[in-house]
């Protein structure tokens, strides 16, 4: 009836996981319970869970994100300090429960705390800055979002319920296999990767065809923002490079299931072809986050130099490159397998050709600011230090991909340090950066700047305080996932990576401070204009938050940089431009489908986890009748008067014009 | 003093005395450790070569990463919006020249290592023979769940948790698993190579000095994976031979105690075969020896611990 699930599965044995479970289902529970007696569960269910809208989903992804990414980083507390406490000891994780850690906690940190960042705010803001109302399939994009929760949901059942792989974020096999992990972790790990990645496809479908297909009229390719432009690069990468993924898994799962050998080494299998293919999907993957990463940065430091990104066309051409070249460095992950010196050597080469184009980046990240006026604003510091410290994760990489040297840091410290310091840099600190660019978009208040600098400068400190001495350990030769250790030379440094742990924290608490502060704070924060930071691209020219609709009438594009032009007009003339004539608007109607479909989802994944075949077939019966059901429906729009329509935009049009009549009264002054 | 008070303050005396000693070990390892950069400081002519590689590039790297922080830093605090003295320059987004330095700069650079890249992947193949006068040493390495054993097919002995070499002779290793991958590494010696299972890899290293130097396991190959390290003894050639003689005493390493060997668990320490069933590896890698037979049945659900940990050694 259940499958393998008893109650044995249950680590009743094990206090860490039990409490922490115990703890996160308590909250879990009382913000359930909390919203449900205080009657807002029919406002969450009409505003945001069945929400079409690409903003609500945005904000719902930067969530996930953001809880995902604590989670991650609690399990990064976890294992820092059982290192601390395993020299010449046996620390306080046993290893079958320490090797759980690390593999939750790379799964966590890539696939649910920075994808979801990630494509979250490409969700929210593609759409604003090409000056269109929606992506191209708005309750498809409910379901990605949906499906990419149940992925999550199902890596934190088990901790309560079974355990999660042990071994690592990619499980490679043969120890990935049946004969040696008999238990349901690597089944965690492929069902909930595999129904989250239909959503992350489905997401750079919808994505890739906003902005091929729906741009405001005169948006030319060559007058998207930079951000735009890394979005598409980054969901080209990954309508390629997910099907590879996805198929992997798939074979993994043959072999786990139903006896197959694709990777067992047995019956003409081989373990080295999982490790081709998933890195075929693991290195694009790297691009498919740093790219909008660079993006945000592209658009912050603009914003904040009070110029035009230095070099536009240029960035352009080394964003495609890097899209392109991206898969071509793969067997990198594998020098040490001696495949000989004309592949490594050609491969060594092709790892270091992708440091040109981000080379050329930083460089015109530099000159963007020469010339300007820099703010130092949140977002800004995040950036700043994001070229300053990335430089070194770079060429610690174009270190990592000459193959002699690989052959003495591959899988060591020094390449944990090298993957955090640039995954750190580039794809974090952009995520806080575009949440303290966009979030007065979103809510139409700034967050505060007081603790927004406090967690910067925390995270920042702990960040290189963490990851410096992880170097310094791996020329060591010390190598990464150990238990227990027995080296002196390394203890130091591995108890001096523990205490910059404790400086990150303070930066997550701040961050978490900060955003409690500013809702407390929200009036005195408020932005009615809609542009707080003076920006150059077409979301700053609607309300904060938007419109459902996002622009009352589409916006004609005549150049780069769309609103700076339309707003340099209005200070020269002294006006705004002359009202439009206003329309009805027909909007997507909400829809439970993508819900639906991941409670469906979540059904299926657990009981192919356990064997509850039943549960399973029920499940994706239900996912499909919901699709049907969807499919059958008879009204898809709903209609905006134009009388709505015009008074929105007024009262947005009123607070612009006092915000152009303020900044003339302060110049005459 | 009352028994029920001198307890407490006993007990915070003890654990003050206790971070006193690790924080004296703290200290001095942070002072040693400048001297103790094992990748850089190599016992052996690969590891050698594969050091001076990463000195280069490094220094050829920081030239170009130094300047661009630099660089960063003075362009964002010059331009400041609070400095007056900076001019304001809000339209100026494009330089052909600067353009042209920097897609040149990161080219050249990677050009000129790139060709280091290229230099080295052959020189340095761990597949490629060292050059020497003296005859090679064979070893044939297994590794298992969660030990290593190393076969020396021309002495007829094995041992397993111990690597001896003679000092200044070529040692040439071939390399398999039983089970699950791992990577077998000295870190004083240079280069590291996969082990996995039905196929073999090769590995060429050369230790010049006397000494006890650090090997490990650097692939994660489940529970046992923190235990799979050894020590290498470089030795004299005398010494390597009374080892040898030593070793001719052990029990017989054959298809059944390879099986007893191949189950999980980890050994307290090292042990070595005075003599070797012929053929025992190419048997492994061709798999007419069962394969290392993972966890014990019954380690269904949940996870019952297969190793209990040792806490270092």
């Amino acid at each position: 009836m259940l499958g393998k699930l008893t109650w044995s599965a249950i680590p009743f044995d094990q206090p860490i996981p039990l409490v922490a479970a115990a703890l996160v289902g308590l909250v879990l529970l009382g913000v359930i319970a909390w919203v449900v007696l205080a009657g807002y569960f029919p406002y969450l269910w009409r505003e945001w869970i069945t929400s079409v809208d690409h903003k609500r989903i945005g904000v719902m992804y930067v969530l996930l994100g953001l809880v995902m990414l604590i989670r991650g980083f609690s399990d990064a507390i976890l294992m820092r300090s059982h290192q601390a406490l395993a020299y010449n000891a046996p620390g306080y994780l046993p290893p079958e429960h320490y090797d759980q850690i690390f593999s939750a906690h790379g799964t966590i940190m890539i696939f649910f705390g920075a994808m979801p960042f990630m494509i979250g705010l490409m969700n929210f803001v593609v759409p604003l800055q090409l000056g269109v109302r929606d992506v191209a399939f708005p309750t498809l994009n409910s379901v990605s979002f949906w499906l990419t929760a149940t992925g999550a949901l199902l890596v934190n059942v088990s901790l309560v319920i079974g355990e999660f792989a042990r071994t690592g974020w990619w499980p490679s096999p043969p120890l990935s296999e049946i004969t040696y992990s008999p238990g349901v972790g690597v089944d965690y790990y492929l069902w909930a990767i595999q129904i989250s990645g239909i959503g992350t496809l489905m997401s750079g479908v919808n994505l890739v065809t906003t902005i091929l297909k729906m741009r405001a009229p005169g948006m030319s390719y060559l007058r998207m923002p930079m951000f735009c432009w890394t979005a598409l690069a980054s969901n080209l990468l990954i309508i390629a490079a997910f099907p590879i993924l996805t198929a992997t898994l798939a074979m993994l799962t043959l072999d786990r299931y139903l006896g197959f050998h694709f990777f067992t080494d047995e019956a003409g299998g081989n373990s080295m072809l999982f490790m081709n293919l998933f890195w075929a999907w693991g290195h694009p993957e790297v691009y498919i986050l740093a790219l909008p990463a660079y993006g945000i940065f592209s658009e912050v430091i603009s914003t904040f130099s009070g110029k035009p990104l230095f070099a536009y066309r240029s960035m352009v051409w080394a964003t495609l490159a890097i899209c392109l070249l991206s898969f071509t460095v793969w067997l990198h992950h594998f020098f040490t397998m001696g495949p000989g010196g004309d592949v490594n050597g050609v491969f060594g080469i092709t790892s270091m050709i992708i440091a040109v184009p981000t080379g050329v980046k930083i460089f015109d990240w530099m000159f963007t600011m020469y010339g300007g006026r820099v703010r130092f604003t949140t977002p800004m510091l995040w950036s700043v230090a994001f070229v300053v410290t990335f430089v070194v994760g770079g060429a610690t990489g174009v270190l990592l991909a000459i193959p002699p040297a690989d052959f003495v840091l591959h899988n060591s410290l020094f390449l944990v340090a090298h993957f955090h310091n640039v995954m750190v840099s580039a794809v974090v600190f952009a995520a806080f950066a575009g949440y303290t660019y966009w979030f007065p978009k979103a809510f139409g208040f700034t967050l505060d700047e007081w603790w927004g600098k406090a967690a910067f400068w925390f995270s920042l400190v702990g960040y290189v305080w963490v990851f410096t001495p992880l170097y310094v350990v791996g020329l060591m030769g010390m190598t990464r996932r150990m238990q227990h250790f027995s080296v002196a030379e390394w203890y130091p440094w591995i108890v001096a990576a523990s205490l910059g742990v404790i400086v990150m924290f303070a930066g997550v608490v701040c961050q978490v401070v900060q955003l409690v502060v500013s809702i407390r704070r929200r009036e005195h924060l408020r932005d009615l204009t809609g542009d707080p930071w003076d920006g150059r691209s077409l979301e700053w020219a609607t309300a904060s938050p938007p419109p459902s609709f996002n622009f009352a009438v589409m916006p004609h594009v005549e150049g780069e940089e769309a609103y700076w032009a339309i707003k340099q007009r209005a200070r020269e003339q002294a006006r705004l431009r002359e009202e439009p004539d206003y329309e009805p608007v027909e909007m997507p109607l909400n829809s439970p489908t993508g819900f639906v479909c991941a409670f469906f989802a979540t059904l299926v994944g657990f009981a192919m986890i356990w064997h509850i075949w039943w549960l399973a077939a029920l499940g994706l019966a239900g996912a499909f009748a919901t699709f049907v059901v969807f499919a059958w429906r008879d009204r898809v729009e709903y209609e905006i008067p134009a009388e709505a329509v015009a008074r929105i935009n007024r009262l947005n049009r009123a607070s612009r014009l006092e915000a152009l009549q303020q900044a003339r009264r302060k110049e005459a002054a | 003093m009352r028994a029920d008070e001198a307890g407490p303050l006993r007990r915070g005396a003890r654990v003050l005395a206790a971070v006193t000693r690790r924080g004296a070990v703290v200290a001095a390892g942070l002072a040693l450790s400048g001297c103790q950069m094992s990748l850089l400081n190599a016992k052996g002519p690969v590891g050698a070569a594969e050091a001076n590689i990463l000195i280069v590039a490094t220094v050829i790297m920081l030239a170009i990463i130094v300047p661009t922080m630099i660089g960063t830093l003075v362009f964002a605090w010059w331009f400041r919006a609070s400095n007056t003295r900076a001019r304001y320059r809000p339209d100026w987004a494009f330089s052909g020249k600067i353009e042209l330095v920097v897609w040149s700069v990161p080219l050249l650079t990677i050009i000129f290592l790139g060709g280091i890249a290229w230099i080295g992947s052959h020189q340095l193949d761990p597949a490629v023979p060292i050059e020497s006068d003296r005859k090679p040493l064979r070893v044939q390495v297994v590794s298992l769940d969660w030990k290593w054993l190393f076969l020396y097919p021309e002495q007829q002995i094995a041992s397993v948790n111990e690597l001896v070499v003679p000092v200044g002779a070529p040692v040439q290793f071939l390399l398999t698993s039983s089970s699950v991958w791992n990577s077998f590494f000295v870190p004083r010696l240079g280069s590291m190579i996969y082990t996995m299972r039905g196929m073999t890899s090769q590995l060429n290293l050369m230790a010049d000095q006397e000494g006890t130097l650090h090997g490990l396991s650097t692939h994660f190959s489940g529970d046992g994976f923190s235990d799979m390290h050894f020590p290498v003894r470089a030795v004299s050639d005398g010494a390597f031979a009374d080892w040898v003689q030593g070793a001719k005493a052990g029990p017989r390493l054959d298809a059944a105690s390879y099986g007893d060997l191949a189950k999980q668990g980890t050994v307290e320490a090292p042990r070595s075969y005075g003599s070797v069933e012929p053929d025992l590896f190419r048997r492994i890698v061709d798999q007419t020896i069962p394969k290392g037979p993972g966890p014990a049945q019954g380690a269904d659900n949940g996870a019952p611990p297969t190793v209990k940990p040792k806490g270092g050694s």
